[in-house]
């Protein structure tokens, strides 16, 4: 694309961008319609309500509370995409070095929850993990611990069920690059003497993260707007920054408190995909190249 | 007459587009209240009988925080309905800030004949219902817990514990913890309740956020003993679980019916106001669901048979046991204060 092409090249190119443009146009349209323009319309009211005002930005920055949301956040989101990485990573190896029938399996069993709504896996994981539980039964009953374990009702119970949600958002985009790693590369290595962990670690893995950071990406960002999960398995005590929120529409009766609470997170969001893009061309994140 | 039912959560949008109906056919409202088996209720209770004695359609609509779409509908200068059932802190806050209609009494008599505490210019009780203390009966088979000190005193009373996330009832129970007496509650003494709540703080295994959060908690053994409200509690005694409450030193909270700024059918919201307050359609409630009538007047009545009015939260020697929640302090700006200090007690 970089170099003058001759003429009639750069004509049918344009033609066919043009096409593509088109093609597009309706999608486009309905993501300014439903998301741009509402998230614009709320962005303005955090910052105009009979005047301009920065009361709300103000508030999000100076209160205690804010601060404190956002870190457990941040501090929840990372947790859970680690967790999620180290459970994923073998599931997704192991489907993608399996007979195809036998991946096709392992796959659907990643995405099966996904048919499951997230209020009733919140509350399988209560009926798990709760104090009269399944857990904490078996385990008295095996005389492993004489006091039930306090595994929900705290930010422990809420990361496990996100784990849970998330899981499939991780092992997609690694088995879909690992998918795309010639398996020549690993004979290769083989050949050449490398010990089959060796190969692991110069070769598979580097060639493989794409589909890691695609994976982090995807977990980290869609668990810092988790809602339903830390509300009915937080106990109370665990408030993320959604929370926060809908607790904001309700304490000062307009949208504008609530919506900088919404626009510091947008912005911390695309802050970090610009650093994450820094590193790593977002295409390739994507699973463009 | 039958009342037509348009349950439906996103209306409060739909309002905001204008969809307002023609007003020109036979007199009619639209009502709002909080669905599930709470509309039914009243719709068999007061709805239905009301429609018909009076004549008009009750379009229903219903919505889990009226607040906000009050705040939409009439804020955007015309709004689609008339009479709202919202907790009663919404109806004087909406007044307050110019949503709610001033209410003209001589057209309300059994508005007017109500106590003087079950009403503002704003708002008639509607229904009432009680933040209690409940326990497992498993737990403490006798000397139970009747007290919110006895809440506090995790020594005599061991067993796990859960509170409502939120600072409604909660300060309340915490002052009376510390010894305040239950009619010498307000003004809230928020440093005092904040401190007393400090000290039950370790021993909450849940601050539950939903009714049926709270019902799951007692029902499954989760905690020993806790806040609820009176009805979830019953519900979950009913269907077998070995649980109870005591109305003593209960937080007696309402809902009550107002009317919006500017509703398109005014004359006629005012009729059915009236009428849904009626001692008799009133005393009908109960019997569909277990929340007490806001008019008093419905003790009085035949309708309700003593057994029954003896697990109602406003039968009068039940909420003789309990204080009456002052949602004129709650929408104060005292109270706002400490409901937003809410929020940094729960994160510290």
């Amino acid at each position: 694309m970089t170099t003058s092409v001759p003429d009639p090249s750069q004509k049918h190119q344009r033609r066919e961008h043009g096409l593509m443009l088109a093609l597009v146009s309706p999608a486009l349209l309905v993501i300014l319609a439903l998301i741009v323009l509402p998230v614009g319309w709320l962005a303005w009211q955090s910052i105009y309500n009979d005047g301009f005002t920065l009361e709300n930005y103000r508030r999000v920055f100076t209160e205690d509370v804010y601060w404190r949301s956002f870190a457990l956040t941040f501090e929840i989101s990372l947790a859970v995409t680690v967790i999620a990485l180290l459970l994923g990573y073998p599931v997704a190896y192991l489907a993608n070095s399996v007979p195809r029938g036998w991946s096709i399996l392992i796959l659907s069993l990643v995405v099966l929850p996904f048919w499951t709504s997230v209020l009733v896996r919140a509350y399988a994981w209560l009926a798990l993990l709760q104090r009269t539980g399944v857990i904490n039964q078996l385990l008295r009953y095996l005389d492993v611990i004489s006091e039930p374990l306090a595994l929900v009702h705290n930010t422990f119970g809420t990361v496990v069920a996100t784990v849970h949600i998330l899981l499939p958002f991780m092992v997609l985009p690694l088995y879909a690059s690992m998918q795309k790693i010639p398996n020549d590369l690993m004979q290769a290595g083989a050949s050449l003497g490398a010990s089959p962990s060796l190969t692991f670690f110069r070769v598979f893995l580097p060639l493989s993260l794409p589909g890691v950071l695609a994976g982090c990406t995807m977990v980290f960002v869609l668990c810092l707007g988790f809602y339903i999960t830390p509300e009915l398995l937080g106990g109370g005590r665990t408030v993320m920054v959604s929370m926060l929120v809908s607790r904001n529409v309700e304490l000062y009766n307009q949208f504008g408190a609530a919506s900088a609470v919404a626009v510091v997170l947008l912005l911390g969001v695309l802050a970090i995909f610009c650093v994450v893009s820094r590193f790593i061309s977002l295409d390739r994140v994507l699973g463009q190249k | 007459m039958t009342t037509t039912q348009k349950f439906g959560l996103g209306w409060a949008l739909l309002g905001a587009i204008g969809l307002s109906s023609a007003a020109d056919a036979a007199e009619q409202i639209t009502f709002v209240s909080q669905g599930g088996a709470y509309q039914q209720a009243q719709t068999v209770a007061i709805l239905d009988p009301s429609a018909k004695k009076l004549g008009i359609t009750i379009n229903q609509d219903s919505i889990p925080d009226a607040w906000p779409a009050i705040k939409t509908q009439v804020g955007s200068g015309k709004p689609i309905w008339d009479v709202v059932d919202t907790p009663t802190g919404n109806c004087l806050r909406g007044g307050e800030q110019g949503l709610m209609e001033k209410l003209d009494f001589s057209k309300i008599p059994n508005g007017a004949a109500m106590p003087e505490a079950y009403r503002s210019p704003y708002s008639v009780s509607y229904e009432f219902y009680s933040s209690v203390l409940a326990y497992s009966q498993k737990t403490f088979p006798k000397d139970a817990p009747n007290s919110w000190a006895d809440f506090w005193d995790v020594k005599k009373f061991p067993g796990r514990r859960a509170l409502r996330n939120h600072p409604f009832a909660t300060l309340e129970a915490a002052l009376m913890a510390d010894g305040v007496a239950p009619d010498k509650l307000y003004p809230l003494d928020v440093d005092r309740a904040f401190r007393k709540l400090e000290e039950i703080k370790p021993h909450i295994t849940v601050w539950w956020t939903s009714g049926a959060q709270s019902a799951q908690l007692l029902n499954d053994g989760e905690v020993d003993m806790e806040m609820a409200w009176n009805g979830r509690v019953s519900a979950v005694a009913k269907e077998g679980a070995k649980v109870a409450f005591t109305y003593n030193q209960g937080i007696l909270q309402s809902t009550s019916l107002c009317i919006l700024k500017g509703a398109p059918n005014l004359g006629t919201a005012v009729k059915f106001l009236n009428e849904a307050v009626d001692p008799v359609h009133q005393a009908n409630l109960p019997l569909h669901i277990d929340y007490g009538p806001g008019n008093p007047k419905a003790f009085e009545t035949s309708v309700i048979k003593p057994e029954r009015a003896a697990q109602l939260p406003s039968e009068p020697a039940n909420a003789a046991k309990q204080t009456l929640m002052s949602y004129a302090w709650w929408s104060s700006p005292a109270g706002e204060a400490a409901e937003k200090r809410w929020a940094s007690f729960m994160q510290k």
